[in-house]
């Protein structure tokens, strides 16, 4: 690993004006940043610590529940308004990582992990994620666990995280800091499509600093269900993931969300998908017609055309979980 | 993904053969080191960026508590704890397999929760309290879920063991040992490429069943 300065400010004020500087990056948990810095794949000159900050808090505001940016992933899984309110971040984060992983990596960070697309982590092979213009490995390369939606020629990477693919289907916001104060952004919008810029993974500016995110009130709680297709049952990135939410009212749907993991360079929501469902009675032929409106536009590349298949299996399946048929 | 360090065998016990092996190899690291620095300093001097490298690569100081024992160390920033532990506390219980978060056999806790310790950067830990594998027996008197292991033949190599304990030892803590499957799942951070599943799961119930305070 390079040397690198590491500085531990103790306040917000002081943490932006230290990640403005080129060269300076945030570190919070460490568990991603960390890993990409042993393998070179990264090099900043300088880290900057926010541990110090107060930003852990987990509790109930006029916009909904808010999670601290800070926030153990292990903490947030466990916090009963998270598990009594929203179980599908609950389960979608204890079906991320491992425990000593999730005791360290916390919900800014999750946001701001990279892919773990090969190609990104060779420092020897083409990427125009981590080295801009040099071409992409994956695309005719090995791409079984890369994405079929949302892909440009430059880019084929998912992003790898569970959390987000439930928080986009929980329509949060999450909540930015920057020299000129706050600003809000749909959870949906947070993260980007590759297109000529697949070296952005999202719309977080350098000199800014997540510190939190929101989920409004919703009447999710009781069906809602996070699926998640991997090589092993544990401890593995999804093939492909769903995050189901419904509102069922004597049978019918009164209400529906949909995202999916694995699948796109950002936590893949299914607002066609959703709008099939609104008013329909909960069973498996309409889960499955809403599962092949998602299926709309999605390209295989050879070794992840399996997904094509697998991915509205999956979200059938997520979907009669969630509804209680399974 | 990388494939996973092959089970070496244990690699540090206590003897006088291992620990001159380790001395050897420390000496032979260090000559290496001086033979390349003059070069690397007479560049950096012809370049006049000879202040910033030395404020770059200044030491910092770290306390924190390992094993009940208080230390006050001078690190590098880009020093892990799993490397701390070793090479300079020579606590070399905690076992670098992947060095990459995949494996598990550098857990340890801070502040009672279990993490890797070869993602966690040393001077992030300024001010907490790391127990490591050396940091559970009493005495002589080895922890209850050392005796669990051994009694159940919970590994074969045994470099994964470490690991797999600090992570029972926290499984255990957290509630979540509470069925086969719910161990199975919550010791997925920790891999063990003999197979010994079965029996660290025996082992880990019969500590849980116990119910003693661990």
């Amino acid at each position: 690993m390079k040397q690198f300065q590491y500085v531990r400010p103790a306040t917000q004020q002081a943490v932006l004006a230290a990640v403005g500087k080129p060269g300076s990056k945030i570190i919070a948990g460490g568990t991603n940043l960390v890993d990409l810095m042993k393998r070179g794949v990264t090099a900043p000159d300088k880290l900057v610590d926010i541990n110090q900050l107060p930003l852990k808090n987990i509790g109930i505001t006029k916009n909904g529940l808010h999670i601290g940016a800070l926030a153990l992933n292990s903490v947030v899984s466990e916090n009963n308004l998270v598990t009594r309110n929203h179980p599908l971040l609950a389960m979608a984060l204890k079906a991320g990582a491992s425990p000593q992983l999730r005791n360290m990596a916390t919900v800014g960070g999750n946001m701001m992990q990279r892919t773990r697309c090969g190609y990104f982590y060779d420092t020897t092979m083409p990427c125009n994620k981590r080295a801009p213009g040099t071409g992409c490995g994956a695309m005719e390369g090995i791409n079984r666990m890369h994405a079929i939606f949302g892909a440009s020629p430059q880019c084929i990477a998912v992003h790898p995280s569970d959390m987000c693919v439930a928080l986009a289907a929980l329509d949060a916001t999450v909540v930015i800091a920057g020299k000129k104060g706050e600003r809000r952004l749909p959870f949906t919008e947070f993260h980007r499509l590759p297109g000529d810029h697949p070296e952005l993974d999202n719309r977080l500016a350098k000199d800014e600093l997540i510190v939190g995110v929101e989920i409004p009130d919703n009447n999710f709680a009781k069906h809602s269900y996070y699926l998640k297709i991997r090589d092993r049952q544990s401890y593995a990135f999804a093939l492909v993931s769903v995050a189901a939410a419904l509102e069922i009212d004597n049978g019918l749907i009164k209400n529906a969300r949909l995202a999916m993991g694995g699948v796109a360079h950002k936590p893949w929501r299914l607002f066609e998908a959703e709008k099939s469902l609104v008013g329909k009675p909960a069973t498996e032929e309409n889960f499955a017609h809403a599962a092949q409106l998602a299926m709309q536009g999605a390209i295989g590349h050879g070794g992840n055309s399996f997904k094509l298949k697998l991915a509205p299996a999956t979200i059938t399946e997520a979907l009669k979980h969630a509804a209680g048929l399974v | 993904m990388e494939s996973k360090k092959s089970c070496t065998g244990p690699d540090d016990d206590l003897d006088v053969k291992d620990s001159s092996r380790r001395n050897f190899l420390k000496q032979s690291t260090l000559l290496t080191a001086v033979a390349l620095t003059p070069g690397t300093a007479m560049k950096a001097a012809a370049g006049h960026v000879d202040e910033q490298i030395a404020a770059v690569f200044e030491k910092m100081p770290l306390k924190m508590q390992v094993n009940g024992k208080q230390q006050n160390l001078s690190v590098e920033p880009r020093s892990t704890l799993l490397d701390i532990l070793r090479e300079q506390l020579h606590l070399t219980g905690t076992k670098k397999g992947c060095d990459h978060g995949q494996c598990g056999a550098c857990t340890v806790h801070v502040d009672g929760h279990r993490v890797n310790s070869c993602l966690t950067l040393g001077i992030m830990m300024n001010g907490k309290k790391i127990t490591t594998i050396e940091g559970l027996a009493k005495g002589d008197k080895l922890h209850p879920m050392q005796e669990a292991f051994i009694k159940h033949d919970g590994f074969q190599c045994g470099y994964c063991t470490p690991g797999q304990i600090m992570s029972a030892v926290a499984c255990i803590r957290e509630g979540h040992a509470n069925s086969e499957h719910e161990i199975r799942e919550y010791m997925s951070g920790n891999i063990c490429r003999c197979g010994a599943y079965p029996n660290i799961v025996n082992a880990i119930q019969e500590v849980k069943d116990r119910g003693m305070a661990i």
